[in-house]
């Protein structure tokens, strides 16, 4: 018996004939924080959604807490917390309120549920908004409220779908460091990013899903250290001339990647790599040396840059 | 102990409608008076003179005719209305069925509770027109005690069909049209101004099929005594069989919409 929270082996979710997940098995374990990367389209709402117990399972198996979303889902609902793609407050009602009433949908007592809000958005920060409407709310403070909601019935379990999209980056700073502190207490964190530095700063162990299926599986670290080299030498030059001067580079670094806009050369050693290239006499417009990204390890896996 | 699911998604409605309770009971009240003093004290004037009255409306006044069916007429513009964009409203623009779905809550316990809100909501509209009637000497009985549960179950017999219907809609592109083809024509031709006998011969059996003429004939049966409402069961078991297999309607259409 395995005590992980998520159970999921040979998934798969179709819409009449489009299969949006293709068969992924994974495991989450109590306490980490767990990932699905990956672009448009991969299939990361789809499989959320299977595991919120929203959407029947196609085929293969899915356990949540051990048991099994077709018969238990009311349960397993009851101890987790969702926050969707799209945010979802009640717009007739105030801050609190939707709180409040969020809470009601537990069964939790109407007194319960104003201490809790009180607490709650004093964590996220809005108890200076608690009787305004939810209309006029940045999408920032929106986004801390819906966090604020899934958080009522003090979850064991915190889905999170594109926590940050749309945000700008100090409101997503707030945001991670709030999500840090939940990871702190023992909540299971699971979410979904299209953003390379969020699965980074977030994520235990994460999984690069693309086309409904899971490519990688490992930590962000593992990951780069497996699918890229420690460094990358990034070369622009002037339009027109990457075909040609990719040519010339065949052969520095470990890999090359020809992009539209910029060659990507991938070496231990970035200087080393550069001093190569300008002894072949080639002369870029602009070069920078960095460390490798879960972009790198993406670009590898799936021929493809991830698009914001 | 818990609270039933039901009554939990009611909450919602409750608290959302505590915002709005001031202006929608005001058109329940308003709209009936309207009504009663324009047509059925200044057409009822009319009709009242004429000779054949007594005939046509079996010996009772024009006012007395109009009033007790604005109960059912009421109870179905309530229950017509808020089945269209307010439902559909839950699942394509607020998505508030859709966040109560990813709670304990099943989509079949949140269409119960919106048919539980549909009875509260058309019982406030419905008592308010009550209270209109209790004005008048010709329609302040015991018997509007009566009337009220009928009339509510005539509103129920729309709502929940619509809600069923307005909850598998993409859009509220389609809405106005159930107004002004649908509920406005039963309003009109639905046996609450004149009596449906009065209707060419193939439109006759079409009043009989839809539940607002049931409805009325209860209210009006109810409140005044000289009336004979027809067979009794028979309205009544019509309009619950539109209730109940729009309830089941709604219950299948909310776990497709919120399961898919
Ligand atoms: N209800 C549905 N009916 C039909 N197709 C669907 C449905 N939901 C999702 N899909 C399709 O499944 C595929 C995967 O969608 P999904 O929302 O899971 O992707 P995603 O990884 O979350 O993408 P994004 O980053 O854009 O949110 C898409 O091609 C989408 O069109
Ligand atoms: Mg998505």
């Amino acid at each position: 018996m395995s005590d992980a929270v998520i159970i999921a082996s040979d998934l798969r979710k179709q819409f009449d004939n489009f299969v949006a997940v293709d068969g992924i098995d994974f495991e989450v374990r109590p306490g980490e924080s767990f990932g699905f990367l990956g672009p448009n389209g991969a299939g990361k709402t789809s499989t959320m959604r299977m595991i919120g117990c929203v959407s029947p399972i196609t085929s293969g198996s899915l356990t949540v807490f051990g048991l099994d979303p077709n018969v238990d889902g009311s349960e397993i609902r009851s101890r987790m917390g969702v926050v969707p793609q799209s945010d979802q407050l009640d717009p007739e009602l105030t801050v609190a309120e939707n709180l409040l009433i969020y809470g009601r949908y537990f069964d939790i007592s109407r007194s319960e549920c104003r201490r809790r809000t009180v607490e709650l958005l004093d964590f996220v920060q809005l108890s200076d908004r608690a009787n305004d409407q939810v209309d006029p709310l940045s999408g920032g403070m929106k986004r801390r409220l819906t966090i604020a909601r899934s958080l009522i019935n003090e979850p064991e379990l915190l889905l999170l779908d594109e926590p940050t999209t749309g945000l700008d980056p100090q409101a997503r700073h707030v945001l991670w460091d709030r999500l840090y502190r939940l990871k702190q207490r023992g909540v299971t964190l699971v979410l979904t990013t299209h953003y390379m530095d969020e699965a980074e700063q977030l994520c235990d162990r994460l999984v690069v899903m693309d086309e409904g299926r899971i490519a990688a599986e490992g930590s962000p670290r593992n990951l780069i250290d497996r699918y890229s080299t420690r460094e990358v030498l990034e070369l622009r030059f002037a339009i027109g001339e990457n075909d040609a001067n990719a040519a010339t580079l065949e052969g520095i670094g470990e890999r090359c990647e020809l992009l539209p806009d910029r060659i990507l050369i991938y070496d231990d050693d970035g200087e080393e790599a550069l001093g190569e290239v300008h002894r072949r006499g080639v002369d870029p417009v602009a070069s920078l040396v960095r460390r490798s990204s879960l972009e790198d390890v993406f670009l590898r896996l799936t021929g493809r840059a991830l698009v914001d | 102990m818990s609270t039933p699911t039901a009554v939990r998604v009611w909450e919602n409605h409750l608290l959302r409608y505590r915002k709005i309770w001031g202006s929608h009971l005001l058109g329940a009240f308003v709209q009936p008076v309207l009504y009663l003093v324009g047509m059925g004290l200044g057409v009822g004037a009319l009709v009242d003179r004429s000779t054949d009255s007594i005939v046509l409306l079996d010996g009772i006044t024009y006012f007395e005719f109009l009033a007790p069916a604005l109960l059912a007429t009421t109870a179905m513009m309530s229950g017509g209305q808020t089945s269209l964009w307010e439902v559909a409203d839950g699942f394509i623009w607020s998505h508030r069925y859709v966040a109560m779905a990813s709670t304990p809550l099943r989509p079949r316990e949140i269409a119960d509770g919106l048919a539980l809100w549909h009875t509260t909501r058309i019982a406030l509209a419905v008592t308010a027109v009550a209270g209109v009637l209790a004005l008048f000497d010709e329609t302040r009985t015991w018997g509007l005690l009566v009337a009220i549960p009928a009339a509510v179950l005539t509103g129920l017999a729309f709502a929940l069909p619509i809600s069923a219907w307005s909850s598998t809609r993409k859009n509220g592109s389609s809405f106005p049209a159930v107004i002004r083809f649908a509920l406005i024509p039963m309003f009109l031709f639905g046996g609450a101004f004149f009596p449906i006998d009065q209707l060419p011969e193939w439109l006759q059996p079409v009043a009989y099929v839809t539940p607002l003429w049931h409805g009325i004939e209860l209210c009006r049966g109810a409140v005044i005594p000289s009336v004979d409402a027809g067979p009794v069961a028979v309205h009544v078991a019509v309009l619950l069989a539109y209730a109940v297999v729009g309830l089941l309607a709604c219950r299948a259409t909310f776990a497709k919409a919120l399961r898919p």
